[in-house]
């Protein structure tokens, strides 16, 4: 620890994936942090622009996680923040393989490098509820306890088990280190852009016929203020962290005034084929698995460990509408408006037919 | 002023809307199992109240033996082809509970692998049929249903009817010991005459991968109308609570768990041949 600095506050931060919108908001926000001395952002070496603005603060080393090897033990790195996993293939950048090896080969890097770094005291490591995997016998609601019964079909959901799997060694290796896994629900907000908040922000949603999966959202403010405690305070272990309460699809697509298209379901081979028509390009399997399953998640140990309970996922999928109200189609107030006016019909017919009697 | 029918109507009318607009803009809450208890009050109740009700007959008695809060475990005898059963005794507790308490059915994973079906056993408060879920269920205070039969129950045949299967390895009563839950045993008579199961087709099961394919009367000659039950008289009757607190510590002793199984399954069994005694002809009146 460096003599002078609070406990449980880190002095040198590592945070890999700052080129993406999550890694960069951490990022800026530890640096805005004053128990924190240093923040180091991580990246691949394609540059990408977005985030300078925000990350002015923030001391940038664009490397290849192969080559991270001794910079770690260099840097005197107290704490790492591992957030560059890829959750969709880009076919611009490589398709799923490309993926695959920054989500899973990058991980493995990093945690090699992570061994050897002597000062290393704390690992926070971005999971995410897809390591449960999808089953119809599973349980309604997971627990951080539940093992996946099967492995998923979707790249994303093999990968973060591989992730996970990978973390598990490192505990072993480096009991001193206190790793912290956060599983996030998939992330919705105001400003948050996603393949499910791309998905809700059109105006007719395919869903799959016959399946209302309950889903759960986590809001990305906070995401954030999850990551910022995990690195500033000591919570060691694996954690569900998504908003309490559940929204059917169904019911999340009439909240955002939107229509439902429901899809059949086909067999395995035309699952991908349907992906695509669902605007999801390569996603696929891991999305139409979630449509079909849903995903709830017990967060009483996160709240419990946390003294934090994130905003609910309906209050958190409000403020994606408010956000988003371009595409509606059907809105509150045209249904308040429709209802009286039937009700008004109703009550002229009914006056005119007593007139008449009368 | 005095109602008039007219206001009754509108009074209906304006609910009837209010209730369609909530629905449209997604004004409802649904739990963490997607039990959505406006939907299941507004539409499936209603439905089932006709067939229990009109169709059935059913005369349900021993209501006072459930709980008016907090957990219990209403375990039944399974029949019928189909599991109608299930679906009757969650409406007819509803009904004539005091505190209109809903049962939460635990269903096999086939229900839950079908589309659609999966997704009305869960709107009306269904979910799959493993210990977590009783567990967190019954530790949120709810009222669960059980039938350990499963599809031996449900896939007997006619000649076997109220001869209660084997219990499985008794995974309610260690979800119950676990809680500290009481079990109340819950006979029903009526459900084997709905859809009386003179043979099961075997390779055909296999086929569709069902646990059985039925032959009744009336199915498959008759095609959908085959699938109308038959108005056979139903009785239900709750029994008294079986109580597991302090049988806590005791949620993984094998011996404990069959004895209570047992237990459980002898006084439904007793109670199906009394009731079975009170109602002479399966279908009178």
């Amino acid at each position: 620890m460096t003599p002078g600095s609070t406990p449980g506050a880190p002095g040198v931060v590592v945070v890999t994936g700052v080129g993406r919108y999550l890694g960069a908001h951490v990022a800026a926000r530890l640096a805005a942090d004053p128990r924190i001395e240093r923040v180091i952002g991580v990246d691949a070496p394609e540059p990408g622009a977005e985030f300078t603005d925000l990350l002015d603060r923030v001391e940038r080393i664009r490397v290849d996680p192969g080559s991270l090897g001794g910079l770690l033990a260099d840097l005197e790195v107290d704490a790492v923040v591992h957030l560059a996993l890829v959750s969709a293939p880009d076919q611009q950048h490589g398709g799923r393989s490309a993926m695959k090896d920054q989500n899973v080969i990058g991980t493995m890097q990093l945690l090699a490098a992570c061994q050897r770094a002597p000062r290393l005291r704390k690992l926070v490591v971005r999971s995410s509820t897809a390591a449960y995997g999808v089953s119809f016998r599973d349980p309604a609601v997971f627990t951080e306890e539940t093992e996946p019964r099967e492995v998923p079909r979707g790249g994303f959901g093999r990968d973060i088990l591989d992730v996970e799997g990978y973390v598990r060694g490192f505990r072993r290796r480096r009991a001193d280190v206190t790793a912290t896994v956060l599983r996030f629900a998939p992330f919705i907000g105001s400003t948050a852009d996603t393949t499910l908040t791309r998905y809700f922000a059109q105006p007719f949603v395919p869903t799959v016929f016959g399946r209302d999966p309950r889903l759960q959202f986590l809001h990305f403010d906070d995401a954030l203020e999850v990551l910022h405690r995990s690195i500033v305070e000591d919570h060691p272990g694996t954690y569900n962290v998504a908003g309490p309460g559940v929204l059917s699809l169904s019911q999340a697509i009439r909240r955002a005034g939107r229509v439902a298209v429901p899809v059949l379901e086909p067999g395995l081979s035309g699952a991908a084929a349907l992906a695509r028509s669902m605007g999801f390009g390569g996603y696929g399997l891991d999305q139409v698995d979630l449509f079909v399953h849903g995903r709830v998640v017990d967060t009483t140990r996160l709240e419990q460990e946390y003294g934090f309970t994130p905003r609910s996922t309906a209050a958190a999928f409000d403020d994606f509408i408010r956000a988003h109200h371009g595409g509606v189609v059907l809105s509150r107030g045209q249904l308040a408006a429709a209802e009286q006016l039937v009700l008004d019909g109703i009550r002229q017919v009914r006056a005119a037919v007593r007139e008449r009697t009368l | 002023m005095p109602d008039r029918p007219g206001d009754q109507w509108d009074r209906r009318v304006a609910n009837g809307l209010a209730f369609l607009r909530r629905r449209l803009a997604g004004d409802y809450e649904v739990d963490e199992f997607g039990f959505d208890p406006e939907l299941t009050d507004a539409v499936f109740h209603p439905l089932l109240r006709l067939l229990y009700r009109d169709w059935f007959r059913t005369e349900v008695s021993g209501v006072e033996h459930v709980p008016v809060d907090g957990p219990a475990l209403v375990v039944g005898n399974h029949s019928g082809t189909v599991a109608l059963d299930a679906l009757i005794l969650s409406a007819a507790l509803h009904d004539k509970h005091p505190a209109h308490r809903y049962l939460r059915l635990l269903g096999a994973d086939l229900v839950f692998r079908m589309p659609v079906v999966s997704e009305i056993a869960r709107k009306t408060g269904g979910t799959v049929a493993c210990n977590p879920d009783a567990e967190r269920l019954l530790g949120g205070g709810d009222l669960v249903g059980v039938f350990p039969e499963g599809f031996k129950g449900i896939g007997k045949l006619y000649a076997d009817r109220y001869k209660l299967q084997r219990f499985g390895r008794g995974g309610f009563v260690s979800a119950a010991l676990r809680t500290g839950t009481p079990i109340v045993p819950v006979a029903i008579v009526g459900g084997e005459e709905i859809y009386p199961m003179l043979a099961d087709i075997k390779p055909l099961a296999r086929l569709l991968k069902l646990p059985y394919f039925p032959v009744t009367p009336t199915f498959p000659w008759l095609g959908p109308l085959g699938m109308v039950p038959l108005p056979s008289k139903w009785l239900i009757e709750f029994c008294p609570p079986i109580p597991t607190a302090h049988l806590t510590d005791s949620a993984d002793d094998p011996l404990v768990v069959f004895n209570l199984a047992d237990q459980v399954r002898e006084t439904i069994q007793q109670t199906l041949h009394s009731l079975l005694e009170r109602r002479p002809d399966p279908f009178g009146p």
